[in-house]
């Protein structure tokens, strides 16, 4: 089994795996106007964990803990993304994922697009990380990615939004062990919580014409 | 991969090798034939970057197989004067997202621009130059090796004439230093001598043309410089 290094490596917004070019829906929330400051961004990442943190969790988790079911678990996030543009993005930042981890570990062949989580959990395994290490890095990587785009699209103080991240940890802790738990269940019965204004707000998104994140 | 560093443990997750001494990566080109030889183009905003991929595609367009991959933040800027300048069909330009950070996308994490370069090879089949835009930055800025092969940074004289002396990475160590909109030198006071002169202290051996991308369409100077280039590849 690796270590806690390892799992760091993995969590790092600084491995080279896409993520910083996409926002996680909130830029297309913050155009909206329902984002504007460090509060309503800690409503916005509160509502990313009961929803895609817990999925993304439970999908990386699962793929960790038997690559062999990673087809099945990629159809089961199609089935789970009703947006065409949110999951072009989950697929996009899976490819990327899956070259920094291929450069890294011996990763298991997963084609050439799949679902972020997907990528995620076959890269733990790879790297010998357990099932409840890589849902912990999906469910921080699920607020972390928009904290950052926060930060660059609205000023926010930075340490506003640390201190913002260190109240969520624990939450981020929670919803990880939720998902882990599960992780063993068909992929039918894996968490399926979505939220349908950032569906809507994926597909406006992609219309744009100046847009600064891909997603 | 390093099989000799890696120990099995009994509780380990089951996993498999790729063959030492294999590349686990897909080959770029399907074919065998070698890829395309990459160049990023870099520099401040407004330098004249997309002009210099225009004139790049009008010189080299009908001896070489082109793409270019634009990182601009309105998407369909670039992509929309290549069109409509005729130089280059929208299946040949790709464009990226950098979310709010220019440099990250072509240094620190260069995987969306890499993705837009292998589909461009994909779709279009064996390509001989992809152009890689950078999106408008600051003197600080350069590509990554693991994306490009060469690069040019480009200024303008507009900027002032103390910009080459400034130095700065792209300055410094691009593979060639484009001086741009010389024809403007006059009505700013810019003295080219000056920037000559600083750019050769500053990039000693490194090559470094003056150029009015109003005056030569063709990019002349330039084109000469990657023909070179892909005559020794
Ligand atoms: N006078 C003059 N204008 C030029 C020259 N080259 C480019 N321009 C003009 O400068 C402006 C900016 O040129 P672009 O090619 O869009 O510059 P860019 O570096 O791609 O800009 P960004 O991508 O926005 O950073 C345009 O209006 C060009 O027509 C030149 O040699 N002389
Ligand atoms: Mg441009």
């Amino acid at each position: 089994m690796a270590g806690l290094a390892t799992l760091l490596l993995l969590a790092d917004g600084r491995l080279p795996s896409g993520g910083h070019a996409h926002s996680a829906g909130l830029e297309a929330q913050v155009s909206a106007g329902r984002v504007h400051d460090v509060a309503s961004l800690g409503g916005f990442l509160q509502g990313k964990l009961a929803t895609s943190g817990l999925v993304s969790a439970a999908f990386a988790a699962a793929a960790c803990g038997d690559v062999t079911r990673c087809a099945a678990l990629d159809d089961g996030l199609d089935a789970r993304t009703p947006s065409p543009a949110l999951r072009k993005a989950s697929r996009a930042q899976g490819r990327a994922l899956l070259r920094a981890g291929r450069a890294m570990w011996a990763v298991a062949d997963l084609g050439r697009e799949p679902h972020q989580p997907v990528a995620l959990g076959a890269l733990a395994a790879a790297a010998g990380l357990t099932p409840g290490q890589v849902a912990v890095a999906a469910a921080h990587g699920t607020i972390t990615g928009p904290a950052s785009a926060a930060v660059r699209l609205l000023g926010l103080d930075p340490y506003a939004v640390h201190a913002l991240l260190a109240r969520l940890a624990p939450v981020c802790d929670r919803v990880a062990a939720t998902a882990a738990a599960r992780s063993g269940d068909p992929v039918d019965d894996l968490p399926s919580a979505g939220a349908p204004l950032l569906d809507i707000g994926a597909e406006h998104h992609a219309t744009w014409e100046v847009r600064l994140f891909a997603s | 991969m390093h099989p000799e560093l890696h120990e099995h443990g009994p509780d380990e997750v089951p996993h498999t090798h790729p063959e030492p001494g294999v590349d686990p990566h897909a080959p770029l080109a399907s074919d065998g034939a070698p890829r395309a030889l990459r160049i990023g183009i870099g520099g401040p905003v407004g330098s004249g970057k997309t002009a210099l991929v225009a004139a790049l595609c009008r010189a080299l367009g009908e001896e070489l197989e082109l793409a270019v991959v634009t990182n601009d933040i309105y998407t369909t800027e670039d992509a929309d004067f290549l069109l409509r300048n005729g130089v280059l069909p929208a299946e040949r330009i790709r464009a990226v997202e950098t979310g709010c950070c220019p440099h990250t996308a072509i240094r620190d994490d260069i995987s969306a621009n890499l993705d837009a370069v292998e589909d461009l090879e994909s779709s279009l089949g064996p390509l001989d130059l992809v152009l890689v835009e950078s999106g408008g930055d600051n003197l600080t800025a350069t590509f990554s090796k693991g994306l490009i092969d060469q690069q040019i940074f480009v200024v303008d004289v507009s900027g002032g004439d103390k910009v080459p002396r400034k130095g700065g990475p792209g300055v410094t160590t691009a593979d060639l230093l484009v001086i741009n909109k010389t024809d403007l030198a006059p009505m700013v006071g810019a003295d080219l001598s000056v920037m000559d002169r600083d750019a050769k202290a500053r990039r000693h051996d490194l090559p470094t043309v003056f150029l009015s991308l109003a005056q030569d369409k063709a990019a002349t100077p330039v084109a000469e410089w990657i023909r070179g280039l892909l005559a020794v590849r």
